[in-house]
């Protein structure tokens, strides 16, 4: 009941929320919750604590930015290609991390994701420091003028709804049954005589094309590939958004990408305390409310 | 041989650090994210023991270079102290991916405080003592004194605490704690404050090797954040199975990183990453660690 009541919420409020908030800052945390919905579907549902997901948020916003730019792709071609690269990118990280658990998965995601961050900052089409800059936003199937900030945001709003539906088309499939089953008890899932590992990389190669899909449609809304992007205090970002939203329930990442990032929004002004109170929302989250908002609303209309 | 001898500088602080990490892995399963934090909170008290107290209390007070090598790893161990009794503590019971998430948010305020207070290009920390200054004649060439005596100091560091753990009565049964903490606490050992002064210890050892770092390297508030990830890098190359194992691999890798600088710059920040994802590939557990 409380997914429905959420699914019209969502609906209804992204179709209408470029006409109260500023459309791009919007499509900013559209971008994010997607990322955060790819990420969930990793620690949420198969138990995985990824580190680096930043990494294909990132490196997809870098390729989108050149194949636009440089090769002269058109938007959708781009971001698709971005999607592609973290896909490929996510292949292989998973296939090196999943050969350890728990937080050894983590350090070597996080490790992984540190060389996309070098290659970022020294390859020669990055632009380094300053990022990839000038990513021009082109026409949609050559007639839609994407420069027009509303038909911009329906048309991020669209790749969300996408990105979103495959996601929890892919929890709630029985493929979606055997990941929630290895995060139970792994086991027991081998046992029954599941390939544990395949499952998991398959998770792990959706999660990134997912994350990668934000980070491609990010560098288009903003013309530019930036380097923070790729660092891996984002992935540490993502983390604390489906922390706050809650773990391994459908809406909470969308909710929690929602919250942080109009608290970062708010306290830009605050320079470095922003930082300090993230940290502390993240410190607050893990000791004493675990289930997230979203989690602790579906605990309370169970009761 | 000389770029050797620079890498081994670095070394010696990768060997501190993954052996901290490894000493707080071994009692409590958690991977201390913060560990990064705690080397750059180590740097910045000894910057502000020598140059802000008398500004900050009236009076003039300095704690100078040798003071800090024993007064801020203490205090970097207190707050770890705190931080493991009244946060780490609570998370036992649960998978330890929360550890490492209540670690990372420390990380976040810590860096963030700093941040707030000191620039972000970084400080030189003006303590380094006069007897430490200018350069030793090697034989085969010069070298920074001070740079000699860190690199010293740390392997002395490093093989005491090696040797405290791995050959005396205290060590073993901090590992018997580690084997089975129930079992080890019905012998009447209190498991529960071993494992608050081993996560203390650890602290204290990242601080260490930000007081020692503090002279070579310009002090400042994302030191310890990019240089945590190299470590996590080096932690999986060795394998979490040994504090030799910790210990050597930081060195190695250290070194290895000094050479690339000389052969292929460009790939010096890369190149740990690159040997993790080989070990990866042939020995999944890491160099000194058992497959479980």
């Amino acid at each position: 009941m409380i997914n429905r009541a959420l699914w019209i919420i969502m609906l209804v409020a992204g179709l209408t929320a470029p006409f109260f908030a500023y459309p791009i800052f919007v499509m900013d945390l559209l971008c994010f919750a997607l990322f955060a919905c790819a990420f969930n579907l990793l620690l949420g549902y198969v138990g995985l604590l990824s580190f680096g997901h930043a990494a294909f948020f990132g490196g997809a916003a870098y390729i989108t930015g050149h194949a636009i730019k440089v090769w002269g792709f058109p938007p959708l071609v781009g971001i698709v290609t971005g999607a592609a690269f973290a896909m490929v990118l996510g292949a292989a990280f998973g296939y090196l991390a999943i050969r350890r658990q728990g937080i050894y998965f983590a350090m070597i995601t996080l490790a992984l994701a540190q060389i996309i961050y070098f290659m970022a900052l020294q390859l020669p089409f990055t632009g380094g420091e300053n990022g990839l800059q000038g990513i021009p936003r082109g026409n949609l199937l050559g007639f839609i003028d994407l420069n027009d900030s509303l038909t911009m945001y329906y048309f991020v709003f669209a790749i969300f709804l996408t990105g979103f539906c495959i996601i929890h088309r892919t929890i709630h499939s029985p493929f979606g049954e055997v990941l929630q089953a290895i995060r139970e008890n792994e086991a027991r899932a081998l046992s029954l005589g599941y390939d544990v590992d395949r499952f998991k990389l398959q998770a792990f190669v959706i999660s990134a094309t997912m994350a990668g899909l934000a980070g491609a449609t990010k560098a288009v809304v903003f013309q530019f590939a930036a380097l923070t992007s790729a660092h891996w205090q984002t992935s540490g970002e993502v983390i604390l958004m489906t922390l706050v939203g809650g773990l391994g329930t459908v809406f909470g990442p969308v909710v929690g990408a929602l919250i942080v990032g109009a608290l970062s929004h708010e306290l830009g002004s605050f320079g470095s305390w922003v930082q300090v109170i993230l940290g502390t929302i993240f410190v607050v989250c893990v000791l004493t409310f675990r289930r997230g908002i979203v989690g602790e609303l579906e605990r309370l209309v169970r009761k | 041989m000389a770029q050797a001898l620079l890498g081994l500088n670095v070394g010696v602080f990768y060997a501190m650090l993954s052996l901290g990490l490894a000493v707080i892995f071994g009692l409590l399963n958690i991977i201390n994210f913060a560990h990064g934090a705690m080397y750059m909170l180590g740097a910045f008290v000894a910057l502000i023991g020598y140059t802000m107290l008398d500004d900050w209390f009236g009076i003039s007070l300095q704690i100078g270079f040798w003071a800090s090598l024993i007064v801020v790893p203490a205090f970097v161990g207190l707050l770890g102290i705190v931080i493991e009794r009244t946060m780490l503590k609570r998370l036992y019971e649960l998978d330890h991916i929360y550890g490492l998430l209540l670690t990372f948010g420390i990380t976040l305020i810590l860096q963030g405080l700093f941040s707030n207070y000191f620039n972000v290009s970084g400080t030189p920390y003006p303590g380094q003592p006069e007897i430490l200054a200018g350069v030793l004649n090697l034989g085969f060439m010069y070298f920074p004194t001070y740079r000699l005596f860190a690199i010293v100091f740390s392997l002395v560091v490093c093989f005491a605490t090696w040797y405290v753990i791995e050959h005396t009565r205290l060590g073993s049964r901090l590992r018997a704690g580690v084997e089975n903490s129930p079992l080890t606490q019905a012998f009447g050992l209190n498991v529960p404050l071993m494992i608050t002064l081993t996560f203390g210890f650890g602290c204290a050892l990242a601080g260490l090797a930000g007081v020692l770092a503090a002279p070579i390297y310009s002090v400042s508030p994302l030191m310890g954040a990019d240089l945590i990830i190299v470590v996590f890098a080096v932690v999986v190359i060795g394998g979490m199975g040994s504090i030799m194992g910790a210990i050597l691999s930081g060195l190695a890798l250290g070194m290895v990183e000094g050479l690339t600088k000389v052969i292929y710059p460009p790939a010096a920040s890369t190149v740990i990453f690159f040997l993790m994802v080989l070990v990866l590939l042939f020995r999944p557990a890491g160099l000194f660690g058992k497959e479980k």
